[in-house]
């Protein structure tokens, strides 16, 4: 099974690129300094100091970095993204969720299976794969269902799945309610492997809610979701995890309750890991006062002193990795009374800028641990994380660490535009994103400066 | 040998003199007259609680063979309908004075409860998803047949190991006799634990090539009260014993009735490999040296068990003293 190869993108032209003088910061390769680097033929081929290395010239791009002024990390990588395809495309597609996932920095993503039809048998996952082949602008992989159509009754065929090129499996969007069901499809794991992935929520303690259960719910008069709906399911699956001794991933973490029991079942020895969002690290029940469809999303987002523990979270490692949750809905599906609003924000084209200006920019996180918690989803699903080191495959970001935009200003490259931090004045801009060797984005004001 | 209750309680020398007694009475088997008159004046109660079509038919033909007197008695259709319990009719059936009782049941344990109940000698015809030692002797037996003796040899058990009494008895059986045994199955049918049988145990075939006899474990899906695998279609693909799995060199066993398409492919049921009907006929012979080990010789009435003795309740009624 190891031969398959498990992310997929369409063949673009390989990069021929030499970055002059920009800060090189990549943590897990321990460089952070002035460099120069060239990439050709889709592979980081030279690292040198500053102002070194000659351009080539012909077929042979050149970016100053403006004495270390532009920053290049290794590329983000998004363990959860909804690609919406096959089925409602008319939200996002591969083409269009992976452009956007370019936009933000990103050089992989994983797409979940809450499709139309849900992705949970082997013929539908390969024609993805293919479709994925001719489509994707970076890499995606794909967790099909653990339970056929998401229902929580019967496994699916995951030795047959994973055979065909599944990363992992789950049923997000929906819990696997039953502890016996889940237990089995951590029993099927020692046959097929694959990291099981948990939306973790008791929909006997969520159901009927639309937002976090809270002062603002009360002020408001919404049916509220409390906090211990998912973190009872978290400390739940932790320990069968445990019993049965297998890789379990809990996705957008919501609170502090789920960090604790996530904190305490990997202080176990249990093979854990946690995913946390972008919009859940910045944001509060206190902004659903508006009442703004864009601010309602599963989990919901919750109190401060919650998003404090977040952050400590990611800060200690408890929390493994930024994941977007990126859930495009249609203008029209979203643009409806609260209550009646589907569950979900868009988020790669944000994830860095709203978490740099939110975090790093205050002093609350260091530039490079958000950096490397950006791409450290790769390594959690078992695909090789993206590191700055001569020999690698070339999948890095460029950033602007000092450019300043207007989330959503000029559009965005998703299909759909219900994002959490749309209208906000955010801090650091992706010009550039080499994804599986190829050039995958470019922002406006590098293709602006280089025609100039 | 007082009962037959499983192989656990069974060292290799009594499975070794079963297996003996059963290959003098495999001769009787060839005789125009298949009969002998060791049990003459016996009675063999079989009380079934569960459907069967060979163990009870094997055992009934066993008693006749030995001369025995047989009642069969079936829980559906009976007092067990309307309501009686297991101990009230072990007691009224044992007022026939049976020498033997043959008992399968649901229930882990039964034949062990029913042997301090009553004075027969029981055989565990199958308790629940605990034991079926008179399968795992004519496999012993099936196997003796054909290759001599399987010390050493290496014996896969594949499939539904957690819902199977069958591979229970086997995994103990075949490692007295001096075999290496693996179990083979989804981990969902994998019981936790069950390599402190002694056993190793597996998730795929991969190395199946490895195995000397392969035995394959009925998918018993008609039982299933949940899934337990993600289908029979993927179960089939991993776990299914065909032609492209199967050496030449290798014996393949099933303990009947098989699921052709599931557990195993058409073509291997009807190889030269599969031993399947001769572990039919050998049930006969296996079960009439259970039989004749159990009942031969006991010429005394057999001694009511301690347990039941002390068991006698004093009077019920008249307010006491």
């Amino acid at each position: 099974m190891s031969a398959v190869q498990r992310l997929l993108s369409a063949p673009l032209e390989s990069v021929e690129l030499l970055l002059r003088d920009v800060r090189v910061l990549d943590p897990r390769a321990g460089l952070d300094g002035r460099m120069d680097l060239r990439l050709s033929a889709g592979v980081i081929c030279e690292l040198a100091e500053p102002a070194t290395l000659e351009a080539r010239g012909e077929g042979e791009e050149l970016i100053e970095g403006q004495g270390g002024r532009l920053t290049l990390t290794p590329a983000f990588f998004d363990p959860h993204v909804h690609l919406r395809t096959p089925g409602q495309e008319h939200k996002e597609d591969l083409e269009s969720g992976t452009r956007a996932a370019a936009a933000g920095g990103f050089a992989g993503v994983i797409a979940m299976p809450n499709t139309d039809p849900v992705l949970d048998s082997a013929p539908l996952l390969r024609s993805l794969r293919d479709a994925a082949a001719r489509q994707a602008r970076v890499p995606v992989g794909f967790l099909p269902a653990i339970t056929r159509g998401l229902e929580g009754e019967q496994l699916s065929e995951m030795a047959e799945l994973r055979d065909a090129g599944a990363l992992g499996f789950t049923d997000d969007g929906k819990p696997v309610r039953s502890a016996g069901m889940l237990r089995k499809a951590l029993q099927y794991q020692r046959l097929c492997g694959g990291v099981l992935a948990l939306h973790e929520e008791d929909p006997t303690l969520s159901r009927g809610g639309a937002m976090n259960e809270g002062v603002v719910s009360a002020a408001l008069g919404i049916a509220g979701i409390p906090t211990v709906a998912e973190s009872t399911m978290v400390a739940r699956d932790a320990a069968l995890a445990g019993y049965e001794d297998a890789r379990v991933h809990f996705q957008h973490l919501s609170c502090a309750a789920s960090v604790d029991a996530v904190e305490q079942g990997k202080a176990r020895g249990w093979r854990l890991s946690a995913e946390v969002s972008p919009h859940h690290l910045m944001l509060t029940e206190q902004d659903v006062r508006g009442m703004d469809t864009r601010m309602k999303m599963h989990p919901p987002l919750s109190t401060e002193a919650d998003r404090q523990a977040l952050i400590e979270g990611l800060r200690s490692g408890t929390l493994d990795c930024v994941a977007s949750d990126h859930a495009p809905h249609a203008r029209d599906e979203k643009e409806v009374p609260f209550e009646q609003a589907p569950m979900g924000s868009t988020g790669l084209e944000t994830a860095f800028a709203a978490l740099h200006t939110g975090l790093v920019l205050p002093g609350v996180l260091d530039l490079g641990l958000l950096v490397r918690r950006m791409s450290a989803g790769a390594e959690l699903f078992g695909l090789p994380a993206p590191l700055v080191a001569v020999g690698e495959r070339a999948n890095v970001a460029l950033l602007d660490l000092e450019a300043e935009w207007i989330a959503g200003e000029h559009g965005w490259e998703s299909r759909s535009e219900n994002c959490s931090f749309a209208g906000r004045r955010l801090q650091g801009r992706v010009l550039l994103t080499v994804a599986a060797g190829a050039v995958a984005h470019r922002d406006r004001a590098l293709a602006l400066a280089g025609a100039r | 040998m007082n009962h037959l209750l499983s192989i656990e309680e069974l060292d290799r020398a009594a499975i070794e003199r079963i297996v003996a007694q059963a290959e003098r009475f495999a001769e009787v088997s060839d005789r125009e007259i298949k009969k002998v008159p060791a049990l003459r004046g016996r009675m063999v109660l079989n009380l079934f609680y569960e459907a069967s079509t060979r163990t009870r038919s094997s055992f009934e033909l066993a008693a006749k063979r030995l001369s025995a007197d047989v009642v069969n008695f079936a829980a559906s259709g009976s007092s067990v309908e309307k309501g009686e319990s297991l101990k009230d009719t072990v007691l009224t059936l044992s007022a026939h004075k049976p020498d033997a009782i043959v008992l399968r049941t649901p229930w882990v344990g039964a034949s062990e409860l029913v042997s301090k109940w009553c004075s027969a000698a029981i055989v565990n015809a199958g308790d629940g998803k605990h034991e079926h030692p008179t399968q795992a002797l004519l496999d012993v037996y099936t196997l003796r047949r054909r290759l001599g003796q399987i010390d050493g040899a290496s014996i896969w058990i594949v499939g539904d190991v957690a819902h199977s009494r069958v591979a229970r008895s086997n995994v103990l059986a075949f490692q007295r006799m001096g075999a290496r045994v693996t179990i083979v199955g989804p981990p969902t049918l994998i019981p936790r634990g069950i390599e402190e049988l002694g056993c190793e145990v597996r998730y795929t075939l991969d190395e199946l090539g490895t195995a000397d006899i392969v035995y394959a474990l009925r998918m018993q899906h008609e039982r299933m009260s949940e899934m337990w695998v993600p289908s029979m279609r993927e179960y089939a693909a991993w776990y299914q014993i065909n032609g492209r799995r199967l050496s030449p060199h290798q014996v393949l066993m099933h303990p009947g009735p098989v699921n052709r398409g599931v557990e195993l492919s058409g073509e291997v049921v009807d190889s030269p490999q599969a031993v399947i009907t001769a572990q039919v006929e050998a049930g006969v012979v296996v079960r009439m040296a259970v039989l004749y080990e159990l009942l031969a010789g006991a010429r005394e009435p057999r001694p009511l068990p301690e347990a039941s003795r002390r068991a006698d309740p004093a009077p019920v009624g008249g307010g006491g003293a």
